[in-house]
């Protein structure tokens, strides 16, 4: 994750004759929303480098960039659709239900894995668009939106999943045709040198730079600001709406059918139960990594250094042998300074542009 | 990529739900005509046996109220028996579950009030229960606890406890442990402040002659457990042994082991099938069953009995289902069973 190579163009926002000025290089370094993140990110690190001695092992690395990249996976959209002003509290279940629907769909038609993973692509995005669709049409707050979905979804998990596999797990898939072939693209790992590479965090590098793509270099990145910063005057100016918000919540399925497949593949069967709680997590990582939660503003990286934070922080206290009573605790401290430091570093920056 | 998908509206436009419903249809379609797998899969499944009749004695209703989240294997298991055990006797079973104390005193309360003739309670929050508990009793009607909270279960006037000790289970895992020469054991708590999680590791202590270490992870969620269990191993490499304390656990910790190049048997608490196949291909070196079945099964059977015959089963003692210890030589008939949900 280089943060040198992003292209530095603002989003057009509120208008005024400032962006024309010319500003300085690390002017505009200073008001990129990752920037506070990335102080934040860089205090946890070399905080653990000294406090536990086996952090700056590769194989240690490699095992947090791990946790990172499966939080990391759906922080990138979840922070695509805060810009856009809305919430999803259902991605977390919508994990396991791509999961289960791809191993039980596998299983019970003994067909080929890919098959599975192919049905699982289309009803997880269409469970999207679903979110999207009735958050339109109704205009309620997303938050209860996607609470009911959450909830629904926590049901038929594991409705379905007793009434056809008799028990709350999935079986096993390993020994069906297709699964090596999806685990190579899902839960498989490279070796370079003595570092182990996790192919899902190839999975979150790519989904970083296609959001950051999208959100700075195509007229779909103004839409995603604008409705986040205000829906109204969007709308009155000519931004698909309705589009852009359903397509940001397909976004979210979409990323939570890789994940849903990486479980798959990485554990073979499938806890119904699973899931419940994880959409804090993604809902964190872009928090802790400047996207408002109202809207607006954030950034795709940024999510991706909350993700980073957070995969640091969790495993760092692991490494550090503390007190494992205590865990939850020292976890949320570090979060909370962390988020201080980026609050604390945005808020000079704006001071001096 | 598809992902170009994500956040292009004009795709959104055209993937309606209509088209999207078409495609699952015609993917469903391309499943059953070419995309079979030759191995594996519902095909593979052999077909279980069925019941027997049931008993000639009165209908009963007996409810049950665990401690249980949802979709949780080992409530499942439990519950099959309890269902087997009342096809048998002629009994009406009901069963609600709630991980809250509160609200498991809440159903206990609705199943007093539906006049049930027996009650089945877990006391893992003994103080939420205790009221109801008491209440069901002085009602007249029996009340059987299972699993968790023995010590209780004669102070609140249960007729018996059907259940594994966890303190004993700890133990014995620890001196199978020893038999088998480790020196450091982690001890992997998926469910913070868990009363039996902790007696089972706290077990683990006092039998075990090296040193034992608490790592809490978060259950529900694989992937962050599989790590933390990764980054533990890394930090010590003096770890030799990892105890996990429920099925799903186990598997995942194979995994965190491969992942940590680290050498370390790994020994478990309870049985799935996953578990099974751990066992065969000796990743998992043995497992702690407390036969859940037998909690449910017996449960059931005892309040019927008691109702049939006025039969008192422990003298005052709890009725011990586990532990009972499984190695790879158990695989073959473990396969079977825990395939169709009884072990």
């Amino acid at each position: 994750m280089s943060h040198t190579d992003v292209p530095l163009v603002q989003p057009a926002k509120s208008g005024g004759d400032e962006r024309l000025l010319h500003r300085s290089l690390a002017r505009r370094l200073m008001s990129r929303p990752e920037l506070g993140s990335v102080v934040g990110a860089a205090a946890v690190f070399i905080f653990f480098s000294i406090i536990a001695e086996p952090f700056l092992q590769a194989s240690s690395l490699s095992t947090v960039l791990y946790a990172s990249s499966t939080i990391g996976i759906m922080a990138v959209p979840v922070a695509l659709l805060m810009i856009g002003g809305e919430f999803d509290l259902s991605a977390g279940v919508m994990v396991v239900s791509s999961a289960l629907i791809s191993s039980m769909f596998s299983y019970q038609m003994t067909a080929n894995t890919w098959v599975g993973v192919g049905v699982s692509l289309l009803v997880t995005v269409a469970i999207g668009a679903f979110n999207g669709v009735l958050l339109t049409r109704t205009k309620l707050p997303s938050f209860i939106i996607t609470l009911g979905t959450f909830f629904m979804l926590t049901g038929l998990n594991l409705g379905f999943t007793k009434l056809i596999s008799g028990t709350v797990s999935t079986k096993s898939i390993a020994d069906m045709e297709g699964f090596d072939s999806a685990r190579t693209l899902f839960a498989s790992h490279l070796t370079l040198g003595s570092v182990d590479i996790q192919v899902t965090i190839l999975w979150w590098i790519v989904l970083v730079a296609l959001a950051t793509w999208i959100l700075l270099r195509t007229r779909v990145g103004n839409w995603i600001f604008a409705v986040g910063g205000n829906a109204d005057a969007a709308r009155a100016v000519g931004v698909p709406v309705t589009r852009t918000k359903i397509g940001l919540y397909m976004g979210v399925a979409f990323a939570a059918w890789v994940s849903g497949q990486h479980l798959l593949f990485s554990y073979d069967a499938i806890q119904s139960g699973d899931g419940v709680g994880n959409e804090f997590l993604y809902i964190i990582a872009a928090a802790v990594g400047g996207c408002l939660m109202t809207g607006g503003f954030g950034s795709a990286i940024g999510a991706a250094v909350g993700a980073f934070i957070f995969g640091m922080a969790s495993k760092g206290i692991v490494y550090a042998q503390w007190n494992p009573d205590w865990y939850k605790f020292f976890l949320g401290a570090m979060l909370l300074l962390a988020t201080l430091l980026n609050a604390w570093v945005r808020k000079r920056a704006e001071a001096k542009a | 990529m598809n992902g170009v998908r994500t956040a292009s509206p004009f795709t959104a436009r055209s993937v309606t739900l209509r088209t999207a419903a078409a495609l699952l249809a015609s993917a469903a379609l391309v499943a059953l005509a070419g995309g079979c797998s030759a191995a594996g899969g519902q095909d593979a499944e052999g077909k279980s046996g069925g019941s027997g009749k049931g008993a000639a004695t009165p209908r009963m209703t007996i409810g049950m109220v665990s401690h249980s989240g949802d979709g949780d294997t080992f409530w499942d298991i439990v519950q099959n028996g309890a269902e087997q055990a009342a096809a048998k006797d002629n009994v009406k079973f009901l069963y609600a579950h709630d991980k809250e104390g509160a609200q498991q005193a809440e159903l206990i309360q609705s199943y007093i009030d539906q006049k049930v003739d027996g009650l089945i309670v877990t006391l893992a929050k003994p103080q939420a229960v205790k009221a109801a508990v008491r209440k069901a009793v002085a009602q007249g009607i029996p009340v059987i606890t299972i699993n968790s909270g023995g010590e209780f279960s004669q102070a609140y006037g249960a007729l018996t406890h059907i259940g594994q000790d966890e303190s004993v289970a700890g133990r014995a895992v620890g001196d199978e442990l020893n038999a088998r020469h480790a020196k450091k054991t982690l001890c992997v708590i998926h469910e913070q402040g868990n009363v039996s999680l902790e007696d089972r590791c706290a077990g683990v202590r006092k039998a075990f002659h090296g040193t034992v270490e608490n790592l809490n992870v978060d259950g529900t969620n694989a992937p962050s457990s599989q790590s933390s269990v990764e980054a533990k191993l890394q930090s010590d490499k003096s770890i030799d042994a990892i105890v996990t304390l429920g099925a799903p656990m186990a598997a995942i910790s194979v995994k965190a082991k491969e992942e940590a190049g680290s050498s370390a048997q790994i020994a478990t608490f309870d049985l799935n099938s996953a578990v099974v196949k751990l066992l065969k291909a000796k990743d998992i070196t043995f497992a702690v069953d407390q036969q859940p079945y037998l909690q449910g099964y017996e449960a059931v059977d005892l309040l019927w009995l008691h109702k049939a015959n006025a039969d008192v089963l422990g003298g005052g003692k709890p009725v011990l289902t586990g532990p009972a210890l499984v190695t790879q030589q158990d695989v073959p008939k473990l396969t079977e069973y825990t395939g169709r949900g009884t072990r």
